[in-house]
């Protein structure tokens, strides 16, 4: 482990694949400014990281579920993301002394989602893709049965603190920058980190030295969950107000993320700093062709071959056997 | 449990019960389709006749068709995000340029099915995950769809719309292309010898690498066909609706994997089962107006699908491991 450790250190700044996530993100904020002439650089940067805030939690949840080997992937965040919104605002019922409660209730109903999908891939041995994405079917028609005709305002309170800035940069940011910080500790530091990375290396080799696989696998589920349904609500304040396709946007995000930041798709080797990098660049990729004023069909175009261009690039793992 | 699994079975009597099993397994997914339709007949006797069918399958034809174009991606090893936009998009072709300038419109929809062998080269090539990269074409395909026709409408050519309400004498026509659909998907992929071959790549890529096939080849012929497929499901989509919008087809992504695993189809190892795929679409199409005779809210749908899909599966589960506990 400390070998590891110092070859990391020794490792040249360059070859760190969240690097380039960063550098995407301030090239193409430099095109854009380039074509405004400089007009409204500063506004980019503070409505681009507000939103990236957003992907970034999404972004994490992915990144967790990823780590745990081939196959492991989150299709339900964006049902689970809709479903939290409206129990969140529901819940708080634009009373401010409610927001915790609502909080509460939106992680709870994530939680509960994230346990489903595990249910489902252990009980019914079936791949995570195919269990998370029966369980979105079944989220989604409770999201539409519980949310019809909601139309539930957030809390004055809550909306402001979504949206408030200092210096520019959103509240909610700062707070989402802090949130990382301990799940890179959560991640690297803890046991249940690195068993979530051990078993993502070598699920054989995991489960023969002793570690709990399934309760980590559990864990990490529930974890995507509550993430989920905790940017549910967060959203929800942001856009003034719950929707069931306010997801619906995350579910390529999430996934988009998560690969363009280093994290190995084929699990055993996260990175949350990457998941930031990339959250940036794609939001700011989507202000910049706004700026442009080019037609949403161009936009969904542009986002697409980038993506598969950032991918192409970085290449897959190199088959070994 | 490995341990288990991992004993021939060398009895007479293991050996019987494996091929039960495998019977049972391979029943599975028409059983679930007749029990649907049996309750359908319970609810309502007069939805089960010709008219009734016609009416309620009219959509099986496009889903079937994109099920069979998922199967040829699943079958090795890769999935397929992007199909449902990819109808979308082709239904925009459909509607507008195969209309007014029937030549442009096919040479549109050949470098369609082009397209898609590249992305299966590239992902062959690159080893790339195909998820991601089929999900940035769901995106890619999306946009072009909306420059394509910006708002919903356009006119489905007449010979398509009139092809699709053709009436066939005894069996209902979505019946009678369910069967040819999946016939000559069963006869090409499971009947042929290269099919044997293309299954391979997906059931022991290094084993059929070795023996002189080409996996790139046969990756890019799976992915053209899963575009071809989709060409089809698009152009059907069209001649049902008579008019087109970008987002028709989102939902056809999720149907077709859920239509192949619900016909028996495997992620893994090129087990993938042609006649079983139609039977899911069959199903699965079916299923939403069992829900509608049973009174049940169009709200929980989706829910009905999902439902559906995770009750075969734990039937399937139940199958294998009984086997396996013998």
């Amino acid at each position: 482990m400390t070998g590891s450790r110092i070859k990391l250190l020794a490792q040249p700044l360059f070859s760190q694949p969240w690097l380039w996530s960063f550098v995407g993100a301030v090239s193409v904020w430099i095109a854009a400014i380039t074509y405004t002439g400089g007009y409204g650089a500063g506004g980019m940067v503070s409505a681009t990281i507000a939103l990236a805030a957003f992907s970034a939690i999404v972004g994490i949840a992915q990144m967790f579920v990823v780590t745990l080997g081939p196959g492991n992937v989150d299709l339900s965040l964006p049902a689970n993301i809709g479903l939290a919104s409206a129990v969140a605002m529901k819940v708080m019922g634009g009373d401010d002394s409610m927001i915790a409660a609502g909080l509460a209730a939106a992680i709870a109903s994530g939680v509960g989602i994230g346990l489903a999908n595990y249910l489902l891939i252990r009980l019914l041995r079936i791949p995570p893709i195919i269990a998370t994405l029966s369980a979105s079917f079944v989220i989604q028609s409770i999201g539409i049965s519980y949310g019809r005709g909601l139309q539930v305002k957030p809390p004055p309170g809550f909306a402001a603190a979504t949206s408030d800035q200092v210096g520019g940069i959103s509240l909610l940011a700062i707070a989402a920058v802090a949130f990382s910080v301990l799940i890179g500790l959560l991640l690297h530091r803890t046991a249940f980190g690195r068993s979530v990375a051990a078993i993502g290396q070598n699920a054989r080799a995991a489960r023969l030295a002793g570690l709990p696989v399934e309760r980590v696998r559990l864990m990490t589920y529930a974890l995507s969950g509550a993430l989920g349904g905790l940017c549910g609500a967060l959203l929800a304040g942001y856009f003034r107000g719950s929707s069931l396709d306010i997801g619906n946007e995350y579910l390529l995000t999430s996934i988009a993320v998560v690969v363009i930041g280093g994290t190995s798709v084929a699990g055993g080797k996260a990175n949350v700093t990457g998941v930031w990098g990339a959250s940036l660049f794609l939001v700011m990729l989507l202000t910049m062709l706004n700026t442009f004023g080019v037609s949403a069909g161009v936009r969904l175009l542009v986002t697409g071959l980038v993506i598969i261009a950032v991918i192409v690039a970085a290449g897959g793992p190199r088959n070994t056997r | 449990m490995s341990v288990q699994s991992q004993v021939a079975p060398t009895s007479i009597g293991m050996s019987r019960l494996h091929d039960g099993r495998r019977l049972l397994r391979a029943v599975l997914p028409a059983l679930s389709l007749a029990l649907i339709i049996l309750a359908i007949w319970a609810l309502n006797p007069r939805a089960i006749s010709y008219f009734g069918l016609t009416l309620m399958l009219s959509l099986a034809v496009p889903v079937a068709l994109a099920t069979v174009g998922q199967m040829m991606v699943m079958a090795v090893n890769d999935l397929d995000l992007s199909i449902g936009s990819f109808v979308g998009l082709v239904g925009c072709v459909t509607a507008t340029w195969l209309r007014d300038e029937p030549l442009i419109g096919v040479l549109i929809l050949v470098g369609l099915v082009l397209a898609y062998m590249l992305v299966g080269a590239m992902i062959h090539l690159r080893n790339l995950p195909s998820i991601v990269v089929t999900l940035g074409m769901f995106f890619v395909w999306q946009g072009l769809a909306i420059l394509v026709l910006p708002k919903p409408g356009g006119h489905a050519p007449d010979w398509l719309h009139g092809l699709m309400a053709v009436k066939t004498p005894l069996v209902p026509f979505p019946i009678v292309a369910a069967l040819v659909i999946g016939i000559v998907a069963y006869v090409g992929l499971m009947r042929t010898s290269y099919g044997v071959i293309l299954r391979g790549a997906g059931g022991n890529p290094v084993a059929v690498s070795r023996a002189g096939w080409s996996l790139l080849r046969g990756k890019m012929i799976m992915f053209g066909l899963a575009g071809f497929c989709g060409v089809l499901a698009g152009m059907a989509l069209i001649g049902l609706t008579t008019s087109a919008d970008a987002n028709l087809a989102n939902g056809y992504t999720l149907l077709s994997i859920a239509g192949v695993i619900l016909g028996g189809g495997e992620f893994v190892g090129g087990r993938v089962s042609p006649i079983g795929a139609v039977i899911g679409a069959l199903t699965l199409t079916l299923a939403g107006s069992l829900l509608n005779f049973m009174h049940i809210s169009p709200d929980w749908q989706v829910a009905g699908q999902g439902a559906i899909l995770i009750v075969v599966l734990a039937a399937r589960t139940l199958i294998n491991r009984a086997g396996v506990s013998a």
